[in-house]
């Protein structure tokens, strides 16, 4: 009796080992595979972002000060942060409304709804710059109509902020639909019983349960905003100091031979990037910790 | 407050949810709405939360039309099966919700909102949580707080959707007994809805049974266990055995054995199913008995204090649940494999044809 048990207990160990040793990988490969990583985002990441700030700063500060300073750079700074300032918030309330409402209610074409929501991010930015070219320009369907209104809308600001809201649409919408499916609508269902208006419900119950995710929904959405390229370049007219964006001022230095400009003003952009990373990461590792929190 | 169901009706899609039903719920009543998943009962408790639109039909509080009343407007407590805490709020501040969300001009001060949400946690004896989180307490404990919550606004009505369905089987029998004492306490009208029909019959005044969005029988625990309208409410109310049987003038016979059928005097030879429960069928250990069918034992289990047996009569391809005490069992002294002989004490009949006399 005690010698079986005994023989029992000894193969189950071994078969406990082995077990494990099956479903690891050799540390060789474990090894092989970090560097491969490790090497790919040195060469393609690490190193042009040195370069970029080695570049920008190679003919001294006041060089980079000024090339930043300069007019055309300022209007470029201010066209891309005013629709920063325009397509954020418009994306912010139709994330919010569609997450709603594809979370909340049921309706015909929902799930139409859903797929379509992705589409900006398939189609290549400069077809989205040439559909709204077709749309509005003076040969397009709105066009005659907009320019007997005297409305401008290509080569001008309202041309750059539309393509650059389509180009942004899914960001708050995709991260909300997931996060408010998940926490259906009872929540929302005992704050009514309980008195509270409608209003009064999406402030005190829904916006806290979503937050995060909005904040993270933006923060995407805001990064993609500034650096938009392709469809801006194509609706903008390029006209400096007016409808140039960051991105679209740093091309032009570049064709001008102008390095050191270039380099410094993408610096700047690169600089607001990493700094929306970082914010980035911080709610990442503030909801990681409230959730590990909430599952204690 | 009375609340006065009156014709409604429901339907999402293809599916009809409720299917015209009327019930009164008389004021200061715990009712329980006892039917399995999918028979209307929760979705005419949320009709008459107001938190769906009935397609036709009006629903009354107190006389008072408030089918067209928005829920916030309603003053009804609602718990949910899951509970429904704010989660990133704390326990006071769950209870408190209902009285802080209120106008300006209707609200407490911030002194009274503390005494009252207090007196409500000590209410639910959960004072001592005031200031943790949802995620911090068990599930009891959590539905408790959603009580006070419900509570806190003073509503009309307390409705309850499968309060107890997420717990194990202990605390729904501890809170079940607890919610009892409590409506004794505040006397408020409350309606809950359960597929378990003992906590239906354990908690409630009156019982609601519900089948396919209709009301199959309305009445007390009592009237509807011992007296079931239709098959439906002797199947969902418990087990029970099936045995051919034809009643003749207010007798039901089952092969030889006759028991009182009052409620078909005057009916000849009619053929009908007679149901028959499990605690209601004599086992003995001899044939010494009038009457009697020969069975096999095939099963014994002991469950608790009382013994089940699974037995098989000679021409029946059917198995017979019979259940009785423990002492019994072992005074009768059978065994699995054995001989036993069955005599049901009680039946209701029922005709094929659902003509059901009531008596």
């Amino acid at each position: 009796m005690t010698s079986s048990s005994l023989s029992s207990s000894v193969s189950h160990t071994t078969l406990v080992a082995h077990w494990r040793r099956a479903t690891e990988e050799p540390v060789w490969l474990q090894r092989c595979l970090i560097a491969v990583a490790l090497t790919f985002l040195g060469l393609f990441l690490v190193l042009p972002l040195i370069v970029v700030l080695y570049s920008a700063f190679s003919q001294g500060i006041d060089a980079w000060q000024a090339a930043i300073t300069e007019p055309d750079a300022l209007a470029a700074i201010r066209l891309t942060l005013l629709v920063v300032v325009i397509a954020v918030p418009a994306n912010l309330v139709f994330g919010v409304a569609t997450a709603w409402a594809v979370a909340k209610f049921e309706f015909r074409g929902k799930s139409v709804l859903i797929s379509l929501i992705d589409m900006p991010f398939a189609i290549s930015p400069v077809v989205v710059g040439l559909i709204f070219v077709v749309m509005f320009g003076s040969q397009g369907w709105l066009g005659p109509w907009l320019s007997e209104h005297d409305l401008k809308i290509l080569y001008a600001v309202p041309g750059i902020v539309i393509v650059i809201v389509f180009g942004t649409l899914p960001f708050v919408a995709r991260e909300l639909i997931p996060l408010m499916q998940q926490q259906g609508k009872e929540e929302e269902e005992a704050s009514l019983t309980l008195g509270a208006s409608g209003w009064k419900t999406f402030w005190h119950v829904t916006l806290p349960n979503i937050k995060w995710g909005l904040i993270y929904g933006v923060i995407l959405c805001n990064a993609r905003a500034m650096g938009e390229f392709g469809a801006v370049a194509v609706v903008s007219g390029r006209i400096r100091g007016e409808t140039n964006t960051l991105p679209l001022h740093i091309e032009v230095l570049y064709n001008e031979y102008q390095f050191t400009a270039a380099f410094a003003v993408s610096s700047l952009l690169t600089g607001l990037a990493l700094v929306t990373i970082a914010i980035k990461s911080f709610v990442e590792w503030h909801d990681e910790r409230r959730q590990r929190l909430a599952a204690e | 407050m009375s609340i006065e169901i009156d014709h409604v009706n429901k339907h999402f899609g293809d599916f009809i949810a409720v299917d015209n039903v009327s019930l009164t719920f008389r004021d200061g009543e715990l009712t329980a709405l006892l039917g399995p998943s999918g028979s209307g009962k929760t979705t005419l408790l949320r009709v008459i939360a107001g938190l769906e639109q009935p397609d036709t039909g009006r629903i009354r509080f107190h006389g008072e039309d408030t089918t067209d009343l928005h829920v916030s407007k309603r003053s009804v407590g609602f718990v949910f099966q899951h509970y429904a805490l704010f989660k990133h709020m704390t326990v006071f501040q769950n209870v408190a919700y209902g009285l802080t969300v209120k106008p300006r001009r209707q609200r407490p001060s911030k002194a009274e909102i503390k005494r009252k949400v207090m007196e409500l946690l000590e209410l639910v004896q959960l004072d001592w949580t005031a200031h943790r989180y949802p995620h911090q307490l068990s599930g009891g404990q959590r539905q408790r707080i959603a009580l006070a919550r419900a509570l806190a606004v003073e509503p009309k009505v307390l409705l309850l959707d499968e309060p107890f369905g997420a717990l194990d089987a202990k605390v729904r029998a501890e809170l079940r007994r607890w919610l009892r004492r409590l409506h004794d306490e505040i006397h408020v009208t409350s309606v809950f809805v359960t597929h378990d029909q003992e906590e239906a019959l354990e908690v409630s005044d009156r019982v609601v049974v519900m089948n396919q969005g209709r009301v199959e029988q309305d009445g007390s625990p009592e009237e509807v266990y011992d007296h079931p309208a239709n098959p439906f409410v002797y199947q969902f109310l418990g087990n029970v055995n099936l045995f051919h049987a034809r009643v003749h003038d207010g007798v039901a016979r089952i092969g030889d054995v006759h028991l009182p059928a009052p409620e078909y005097e005057g009916y000849r030879d009619e053929p009908g199913q007679a149901y028959v429960r499990p605690h209601e069928i004599e086992v003995f250990s001899d044939r010494n008995h009038d009457g009697a069918l020969h069975a096999k034992v095939e099963l014994v289990s002991v469950v608790g204090p009382t013994v089940r047996l699974e037995l098989r009569t000679d021409n029946s391809e059917d198995l017979v649940h019979a259940e009785l005490p423990k002492h019994r069992f072992r005074e009768l002294g059978l065994a699995q494999g054995g001989d036993a002989w069955i005599r049901p004490i009680h039946s209701r009949v029922f005709l094929p044809d659902s003509r059901v006399a009531n008596g």
